[in-house]
């Protein structure tokens, strides 16, 4: 299958007063259509920025080198008017904060319904039609009803929905979560990721879920990659990474994520703090909070490499304590 | 919505009245009175004039007289200008006020949104540090300044030129004598709202709102004017309700310097004349304008971001 997306050598860098600073280094990605690809990753990792590069919504001060392209298209290089027919039409992203994200002073109807009117000019009645059947879609109840409704009237939940809404408006190729669900609460959680997982089943499209959440990531996600200090560290298939993670950072992660089986008092955590990006540090930007460093790591800097299990890690230690 | 508006209404009369016992009180408090002359009026001429206009009362019955009186919607004779009384006197200064007013502040709105929308757009170019220097400038020169110098470049200077421009007198509401007293008037509330348009538009760009509306690829133009616009039009608002009442009760010192005989002019007047009556009665008229307008102002808020409801 040849991938909707693929980014190619993607490095996003940002000017701030005190020098540049490179957020996303090196990234290669691709997501085929009805693939659902999780990327991992702790704050500040450049998980948000790859895809907000490649929906060309950067702060003004970033800027992206590489190649991301959509069937061919290249987003990158494309300027504001040509981004224009294919964001919101064949690309969509669905945000983080949805107390946020909508303009407060317009109604949910027109909000969906603008989507529809400037990618494929229908007339507002067929606009408002198309938006009711979208909110049933994405099982907001009496939907007529919020249609004409402003945001503060609607919980964090179905914000959340009506952002799924506007995103699934022109039933785009590829479709970017950037942690869609944390901000909601754990019950309305569940929910968002029901209803994600149905988009993926019926739509087809393309969908990458961006997440620090990694059992949001099994529940949803075929393969998964994982973002560390700017840089892709693992990736591989959900099942591969969770049975047998080949990076310790994901083995750290993993380590973290609370089990119901087994009684433990205290939260596993990985030691130590990610790194600054302005003072990466040398070789293996994860060496010093790495349980498995040898010298090796402290000096260069290793390459994501494929393994014989078919997954893919950028580290030196291969099982046995080398050095 | 209108039980609201009432309720507001109503809280409108308590504030009122402080108002209009402070500045009772404070204006006795000045030194001499509205009789005081360079040459000292005989005691017992002075003594009939107090005894006409009841300033030989006790000053807390004069003060309720005065409320009872207003009650009666009578401001009272003016002290100075004796033919006349103080709604009288309102009565001619107001409209030439309120029209100059008027006409500043749709100037301002009118050049300081786009110009401040601009800068914003163009955030740190060429146009916006321009579209500041001017503006920053306008504010910090004092119209006393501006308004000679404009006498001075369209009455002097270019007089012999189809650009000249009367510098001096109200000739009936003649449009060239209204050119330059509206321009003065208007030029520091260009600078403030294209100051303040600007800082909170390049705020509302920054939103997550704004982004989601960039994601959905509509064109710049419409994330602006349909998703930006209202929202960073708030604060513009927000200082129209005291901008409104300044210009409308007219500004003492444009119409000092163009000759304007507004209600502005009446004020200072009044102030220095010890026309107790007068001031007053401008006092009130601002005092309720500045209720109604902040009032007005609330209501705006309601119709620029629906989580303002008013029940």
């Amino acid at each position: 299958m040849t991938s909707v997306l693929a980014i190619d050598n993607l490095s996003v860098s940002f000017a701030t007063p005190d020098g540049d600073v490179e957020a996303v280094t090196d990234v290669s990605l691709s997501v085929e259509a009805g693939e659902c690809l999780g990327l991992v990753g702790e704050s500040g990792s450049g998980k948000s920025q790859t895809f907000m590069a490649a929906m060309g919504l950067l702060a003004e001060n970033g800027t992206a080198n590489g190649h991301i392209s959509l069937d061919g298209l290249d987003l990158l290089s494309a300027d504001e008017k040509k981004l224009n027919t294919v964001r919101g039409e064949r690309i969509a992203m669905i945000f983080q904060d949805p107390m946020t994200s909508l303009t407060p002073h317009m109604k949910i109807g027109r909000q969906l319904s603008e989507v529809l009117i400037e990618h494929q000019g229908v007339d507002k009645e067929t606009g408002r039609r198309r938006a009711l059947e979208m909110l049933d879609r994405v099982h907001i109840p009496e939907a007529e009803r919020r249609l004409d409704m402003y945001p503060h009237e609607l919980s964090g939940g179905l914000r959340q929905r009506v952002m799924i809404a506007i995103a699934l408006m022109c039933e785009p190729e590829v479709i970017i979560a950037d942690e869609p669900t944390t901000a909601l609460d754990v019950t309305v959680q569940a929910q968002i990721l029901d209803l994600l997982m149905e988009v993926k089943a019926n739509l087809g499209a393309a969908i990458v879920l961006i997440t620090h959440d990694l059992g949001v990531v099994a529940g949803l996600a075929d393969r998964v990659a994982v973002m560390y200090a700017g840089r892709i560290v693992e990736q591989g298939s959900v099942a591969d990474t969770f049975a047998s993670p080949v990076h310790p950072y994901t083995q750290g992660l993993l380590d973290c994520t609370p089990s119901l089986d087994v009684e433990t008092e205290a939260l596993e955590t990985i030691s130590g703090q990610p790194p600054n990006l302005q003072s990466l540090p040398t070789g293996c930007s994860f060496h010093p909070r790495c349980p498995h460093v040898f010298d090796r790591c402290q000096t260069e800097r290793p390459l994501l490499e494929r393994t014989p299990s078919g997954q893919s890690k950028a580290c030196f230690y291969n099982g046995a304590e080398a050095g | 919505m209108w039980a609201y508006f009432s309720r507001r209404l109503f809280i409108a009369i308590p504030t009122l009245w402080v108002v209009i016992t402070a500045a009772f009180f404070l204006m006795r408090l000045a030194p001499g009175g509205p009789f005081d002359q360079e040459a000292p009026l005989p005691p017992e001429i002075m003594a009939n004039l107090k005894a006409a206009y009841g300033l030989d009362q006790p000053l807390w019955w004069q003060y309720v007289n005065y409320l009872g009186n207003l009650l009666q919607g009578d401001f009272g004779p003016s002290f100075k200008y004796k033919d006349f009384s103080v709604t009288e006197l309102i009565g001619q200064g107001f409209p030439i006020s309120i029209q100059n007013g008027a006409a500043a502040l749709f100037l301002a709105l009118l050049v300081g949104i786009p110009l401040g929308a601009m800068a914003a757009l163009k955030q740190n170019s060429g146009a916006d540090h321009a579209a500041m220097t001017v503006a920053m400038t306008g504010i910090v020169i004092p119209n006393f300044v501006v308004g000679p110098l404009l006498a001075l470049i369209f009455g002097i200077w270019l007089r012999e030129t189809i650009f000249a421009l009367p510098v001096a007198g109200w000739n009936n509401g003649a449009l060239p004598n209204r050119i330059l007293p509206v321009i003065c008037l208007a030029l520091p509330f260009i600078a403030y709202i294209a100051r303040i348009t600007r800082a909170s538009l390049i705020e509302t760009l920054r939103t997550n709102y704004v982004r989601t509306a960039r994601a959905k690829g509509l064109p710049f133009r419409i994330v602006v004017l349909r998703h930006a616009f209202k929202s960073a039009m708030i604060p513009v608002v927000t200082y129209l309700g005291p901008a409104t009442v300044f210009l409308l009760t007219g500004s003492m010192v444009i119409e000092t310097i163009f000759g304007l005989p507004g209600i502005g002019r009446y004020f200072v007047q009044g102030a220095l004349n010890r026309d107790y009556t007068l001031v007053m009665g401008v006092t009130i008229l601002a005092a309720s304008l500045v209720i109604l307008l902040n009032l007005f102002v609330d209501l705006a808020y309601a119709w620029l971001d629906p989580k303002v409801r008013y029940e």
